[in-house]
């Protein structure tokens, strides 16, 4: 049974490692967030938005072609189509809705891809709340068109310079944003990572996407279960949406596809369930990469969101316990699945995304089979390196 | 009786704790910086691990931690200065670090060692109050150490009664939400939470930290407590007096005493 344990384990992985300077934020969303999300007012508000303003719910399409090619039943859930380009604005709401209850009249984030900066300073607009967002200096630079997205909704870019200068350099900044600013700032954690109570109510915010599939394949195929639900992880917000309505029903397998980079034992990776051991990064007991020494390593992916060197404590759970099974997949691998889903669906990933499309080609499965891969985002945001590598993957 | 406790009873105004980073400016300079801070008569030394995410420092701090690493300065290495130091010097020796450098060399093995070369307490600031008390509090014990607990502007009254129980050798004073490094002048919302602290009756001595930068500061923060505790000022000293550390040193002590 995978479940979370009051303080916040799942397993041994979990708890709040945090100074003493954040325990009464931290302390302040424990008491609240369970509460709210159970509040009939707030699911009626949070419903709304994710049907209004977000879209929802998004679809679930049976990939006729992708099917033909794997000689499988292949549906993606299309959270692709969530306004702002990905799943990550379905937290957003939430905790935006939270910071309101909190009283909170100002919000940071951090972001990776730019996706969850997006979708924060998109909330933000909405509510009228003045938004600072993370985000590593290198990430800045392959992420253009988010950035720039960002500014036009008014949020405020400040690039993370310390260690590797992408997502971990900026949670970090973010967090010290937050020390600094207790009383009147919210932190949007983007992931299923940080201190307990946030992977579990990310996890919460995000299980939308599970209970969508549940009755969209029962209507599809008359069965709600899939065989196979693969989604990529960084810090494992959409893995765990998709995978949160399933967690104990055994009989589906669940496949959690992390971006090895340059090969797994290349020393530029990202592939933090073989290569990390258990250790605290960000607030939270988890797998990470580092040194003997508890020196964090700074990890390395093609794409930004995945460019992490941990992963949520439910995941290092769901993997260790054997729940899950992890796939890795390089930079080459995601890119050509991103070219090959483009012309055979007319659907251009995110990069991020592409790594999960590329797990097709690393596991067992049967013919009839049904498996969901979720569609974590669309791939507007990496139209440049996409472009850059063209010629390479398409002679 | 311990050092740090021997240190509190025998002094309980002005004392003046000062923080480096172990490895900065270079890997073997810890000894020199022991030496000279304790002969100029700070009465506590704190030995920073340095770490490549220390989310609780500011810039200043942060790069002296980097500078450490890159010059190959690791917690086994550390141990083995301070084990040669302590034949030396009597200041209470505090290290201070993130939990998960303890977790990585094992939390007893830890502990023992810091019996073994003389360290008298720590402060983990990513250690959860709920998490030492639950698991850890025996071995603190065991192995004669003193855990150092932070309290903040934002600490509830019920939570420092309880900090004040559970720590030992002293309370440490965070003056401002802040992360280290911030040397903006003391407020008068500032000084309302010292004296609030100070009129709390405690059971162990507090020092006032972060922020504090010179001898103005330093003699402020001493009028709400037992002493404070100066950081990012004394590394931006070394990092421009690397040159001759014990001169380096003796000045910016004097400064901060105005002696
Ligand atoms: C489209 C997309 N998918 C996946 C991720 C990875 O994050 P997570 O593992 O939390 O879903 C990101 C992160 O930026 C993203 O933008």
């Amino acid at each position: 049974m995978i479940s979370i344990s009051e303080e916040g384990y799942y397993g041994r992985f979990g708890g709040a490692f945090i100074p003493e300077m954040l325990h009464p934020n931290v302390e302040e969303i424990r008491k609240t967030y369970v509460e709210m999300i159970k509040d009939e007012a707030f699911q009626k508000q949070f419903r709304q938005l994710l049907r209004d303003y977000v879209g929802r719910p998004t679809p679930l399409f049976l990939a006729e072609r992708l099917s033909e090619k794997y000689e499988t039943n292949i549906y993606l859930k299309r959270e692709d189509l969530c306004h702002t380009g990905a799943h990550k604005v379905n937290n957003t709401i939430g905790q935006i809705l939270l910071a309101q209850r909190l009283g909170k009249k100002r919000i940071i984030a951090e972001t990776g891809a730019g996706q969850h900066g997006v979708a924060t300073a998109t909330v933000c607009a909405l509510m009228g709340l003045p938004c600072v967002v993370y985000m590593g200096a290198v990430d800045i630079e392959r992420q253009q068109p988010n950035v720039s997205r960002m500014k036009m909704l008014g949020a405020e870019v400040r690039p993370a310079t310390s260690g590797s200068q992408t997502l971990k350099d900026a949670t970090n900044e973010a967090i010290r944003d937050w020390i600094n600013n207790p009383e009147d700032t919210h932190y949007i954690i983007g992931s299923v990572v940080g201190p307990h109570p946030y992977p579990d109510m990310v996890a919460r915010f995000q299980s939308v996407i599970s209970e969508e599939i549940k009755w969209q394949l029962e209507a599809a195929t008359g069965k709600s279960n899939p065989d196979l639900i693969i989604a990529c992880v960084g810090g494992g917000s959409n893995a765990a949406g998709a995978f949160y309505h399933y967690l104990n029903e055994d009989n589906v397998r669940l496949i959690a596809v992390e971006a090895s980079g340059l090969g797994v034992d290349s020393g530029e990776s990202a592939a933090t369930s073989v290569l990390g051991t258990e250790g605290i990064i960000h607030g939270s007991r988890t797998l990470l990469m580092q040194t003997p020494d508890g020196q964090i390593i700074e990890p390395y992916s093609i794409s930004a969101g995945l460019d992490y060197p941990g992963i949520g404590p439910m995941h290092a759970h769901l993997i260790q316990s054997g729940r899950a099974e992890a796939v890795h997949i390089t930079d080459r691998e995601a890119l050509a699945a991103a070219y090959d889903l483009s012309k055979r669906e007319g659907i251009i990933p995110a990069l991020e995304t592409a790594h999960a499309f590329a797990a097709l080609e690393k596991i067992a499965y049967q013919k009839s089979d049904v498996i969901v891969i979720n569609l974590s985002g669309r791939g507007d945001k990496d139209l440049d390196t996409y472009i850059k590598h063209f010629e390479e993957f398409n002679e | 009786m311990s050092r740090l406790e021997n240190t509190f009873n025998n002094k309980n105004k002005n004392l003046l704790n000062v923080y480096f980073t172990a490895g900065f400016p270079a890997l073997d300079d810890t000894e020199t910086i022991i030496r000279s801070l304790s002969e100029n008569g700070v009465d506590v030394i704190e030995v920073g691990m340095p770490y490549s995410d220390p989310m609780a420092d500011g810039p200043t701090i942060q790069q002296s931690g980097m500078q450490a690493l890159e010059n190959g300065m690791s917690v086994a290495i550390l141990f083995s200065q301070l084990k040669k130091i302590r034949n030396q010097v009597d200041t209470p020796l505090v290290l201070m670090g993130y939990f998960n450098q303890v977790m990585q060399f094992g939390e007893e093995v830890f502990l023992a060692r810091c019996q073994e070369v003389g360290v008298d307490g720590l402060i983990l600031p990513d250690l959860p109050l709920s998490v030492y008390e639950a698991e850890y509090q025996d071995l603190f014990k065991k192995y004669d150490l003193a855990p150092i607990f932070l309290i903040t502007p934002q600490t509830s009254e019920e939570r420092i009664r309880k900090i004040d129980q559970l720590s030992k050798g002293f309370i440490y004073v965070v003056s401002s939400a802040a992360i280290t490094g911030n040397s903006k002048e003391i407020s008068p919302e500032q000084l309302a939470y010292f004296e609030r602290i100070e009129n709390m009756n405690l059971r162990l001595p507090r020092m006032i930290g972060f922020g504090i930068s010179d001898h103005q500061s330093f003699s402020t923060a001493c009028k709400y407590a037992d002493g404070a505790i100066i950081g990012s000022a004394f590394i931006r000293a070394l990092e421009n007096g690397k040159e001759d550390l014990d001169k380096t040193i003796k000045t910016f002590v004097k400064g901060i005493r105005n002696n």
